[in-house]
């Protein structure tokens, strides 16, 4: 079964008298363990799409199966418990939180999920080590390099054990050694914990690393097809 | 749901962040809390003064005073008969069931020799039935007795502040002194009661029987005359039928007729006390209400501060929703930033209302009295408009939507 299946996915804004129809008719599936690029120029309606697999937005008409449950009609709280246990996020602009240290912003995700302090503690500890920054618990975002910052939200991301992560541009703001520092821990967790990557980027470089891309165009799938044909 | 005490410390490092911010916002409930508390500490200082001052004079207190009437002519009875009598006292004791005691009144003004002192004062000439009505005990020595009243002996009672100028630490039971040279044996002292609500020294009075101040003292125009009589009703619902069985019985014995005034006045003391009392009530709960409304302000500066934190803060609001945090985790942290405010505010203000009280205490010279109640009110009070002010912005919080929150610059 495909960890996530979109049928005929459209998402209509409407500014005034103008419908924007930023989304119409996709479907797509992702099955487990699969990385994906998703491509497209701003505009193209990625970033909706992304919104919407992230459970951060809802369609206008269609079907979303997030793991077999129809997540397109849930309220905003049972949205966000999904988000919680369900789904990583990751940021180009890394979105950690200020004047907090590295262990906090990955004790975040599991504050909403009602963990006790010391099993938040030891599970954030574990994260942080897997993403390479053993010894950093303590550092706040502005003592952190970009990079080691962008560890962090990947650690966040994954603290909850959520089996999808979605990564939109993580790499914009990263140098190209950085990047690709980033993008060889993407292809770590996605061939050892067999974690679902998405991944949202204009960067050819970037999207080489996944194993399947798909193209948007005025909101609609140009192409979808494995990385090999796609290059 | 999130945890407290997580909540709690991200609102105080979210306080933290904005020193100078947080405490402008807590000065306002500081004030309004601390202006709050100390008004009340004032007003309730006040009502207990005269609480105190009422309960000095005797409660259930009645005072029968001689013709009062003026208006409609020539009073009657006066120059020719005396208006109050030792046995309208007596009769009043026996006739009226409202009523509990009763102490005849003759005094004057005498001067009082004891060895090489001398002191001015107010020689009270009544019966033993004084002390109970006024709530006087003795404070050392006996009362003087029904016996005493009967055969007009020269025995008398000293206040404290007459002991103090006539014998300074000397034990005065026992000893003679002379009131207007004649010679008195002091049997006892009174209790200290300190000042009247007139402001009179109390205790700068001599007792001595009623007959004997009529014989050897003052004199009276006609025998058993007094000068007023003191009555003691059984409890304070029995004031109002005391007056009446009082009023019915003096008409009769002074044969006044249903269109003529009367030739005494009943006045009753435990009323315009408890009146003053009253007044003093409703100006705490004024001064408490004008004090009330800066704690309101305080809470309306809260308010405007929490929107500013919730605008500043859009960014992290968005991230706390998209790795998972529900409409009530987002209220909750901002309520509780709020409350903290108001609550670190309103202990600061008590603290600065106490001891503000007691520095009017001190200068001013009024009495204060801080109600543990009152406190706890203020307190209460200043949470309240921790959750009251702070919901608005947390509710506002809550319904951000996560893609524009993460998106904000």
């Amino acid at each position: 079964m495909a960890i996530m299946e979109v049928d005929n996915l459209s998402k209509i804004y409407r500014l005034g008298d103008i419908k924007v129809n930023a989304l119409s008719d996709v479907t797509v599936s992702i099955e487990k363990g699969e990385f994906v690029a998703v491509m497209g120029p701003s505009g193209s309606g990625k970033s909706t799409f992304m919104n919407i697999l992230g459970c951060l937005d809802k369609p206008t008409e269609g079907r979303y199966l997030l793991e077999g449950t129809d997540v397109s009609r849930l309220n905003r709280d049972e949205l966000a418990g999904i988000r919680n246990r369900n789904l990583g996020f990751v940021f180009q602009g890394f979105n950690l939180l200020p004047r907090t240290s590295a262990i906090e912003n990955v004790e975040l995700p599991m504050l909403y999920d009602g963990l006790p302090s010391d099993e938040r503690k030891e599970k954030a500890v574990r994260a942080l080590k897997n993403v390479g920054l053993e010894g950093r618990e303590g550092h706040h975002p502005n003592q952190l390099s970009g990079g080691q910052q962008q560890r962090v939200a990947i650690a966040r991301a994954l603290v909850n054990d959520a089996p999808i992560i979605l990564a939109d541009e993580p790499t914009g703001n990263l140098d190209t050694r950085t990047s690709a520092e980033i993008m060889d821990l993407f292809v770590r967790l996605n061939r050892s914990a067999s974690i679902t990557v998405i991944l949202v980027t204009h960067e050819p470089d970037i999207a080489a690393y996944s194993k399947r891309v798909i193209k948007f165009l005025d909101g609609r799938i140009i192409s979808d097809m494995p990385r090999e044909g796609a290059l | 749901m999130i945890n407290l005490p997580s909540t709690v410390r991200i609102s105080f490092r979210a306080l933290r962040v904005n020193k100078m911010r947080s405490a402008l916002t807590m000065l306002g409930i500081i004030i309004g809390v601390g202006a709050v508390i100390a008004m009340l500490a004032v007003g309730t200082g006040a009502s207990r003064q005269i609480a105190a001052q009422m309960s000095s004079i005797g409660s259930n207190l009645l005072i029968v005073l001689p013709g009062a009437t003026t208006a409609g002519g020539v009073r009657m009875g006066a120059g020719t008969q005396p208006t109050l009598t030792m046995s309208d006292a007596e009769a009043m004791q026996k006739e009226c069931p409202a009523v509990s005691d009763v102490a005849p009144v003759l005094s004057g003004v005498a001067q009082v020799v004891y060895g090489h002192q001398n002191w001015s004062t107010g020689v009270v000439g009544t019966t033993p039935a004084m002390l109970n009505v006024r709530d006087w005990p003795i404070a050392s020595g006996r009362p003087f007795t029904a016996q005493d009243v009967k055969s007009a002996t020269k025995v008398c009672l000293l206040g404290q502040t007459v002991v103090d100028n006539l014998f300074g630490g000397q034990n005065p039971v026992g000893q003679i002194v002379r009131i207007q040279k004649v010679p008195f044996t002091v049997v006892g002292v009174l209790a200290s009661k300190g000042q009247s609500p007139g402001g009179q020294d109390q205790d700068d009075t001599i007792y001595v029987p009623v007959t004997t101040a009529q014989k050897k003292l003052f004199g009276t125009a006609f025998p058993g005359m007094v000068r007023i009589i003191m009555v003691k009703a059984r409890s304070t619902g029995d004031l109002d039928p005391a007056e009446q069985q009082i009023n019915e019985l003096l008409r009769q014995r002074h044969h006044i007729g249903p269109r003529q005034d009367n030739d005494f006045t009943v006045r009753n003391l435990t009323q315009m006390m408890q009146a003053a009392e009253q007044s003093t009530k409703v100006m705490t709960l004024l001064l408490g209400a004008i004090a009330s409304v800066s704690l309101l302000v305080g809470g309306i500066g809260i308010m405007n501060i929490m929107l500013v934190s919730v605008t500043e803060r859009t960014r992290e609001i968005g991230i706390r929703m998209a790795v998972g945090a529900k409409t009530w985790d987002i209220r909750l942290q901002f309520i509780v930033e709020a409350l903290t405010l108001s609550l670190i505010g309103g202990i600061v203000g008590i603290i600065l209302g106490i001891s503000g009280s007691e520095v009017v205490s001190a200068l001013a010279g009024w009495p204060t009295v801080v109600d543990p109640f009152s406190v706890l009110l203020a307190f209460a009070f200043s949470a309240l408009v921790g959750i009251f002010f702070g919901f608005y912005p947390a509710y506002k919080a809550s319904l951000l939507d996560p893609i524009e929150a993460l998106r904000y610059e």
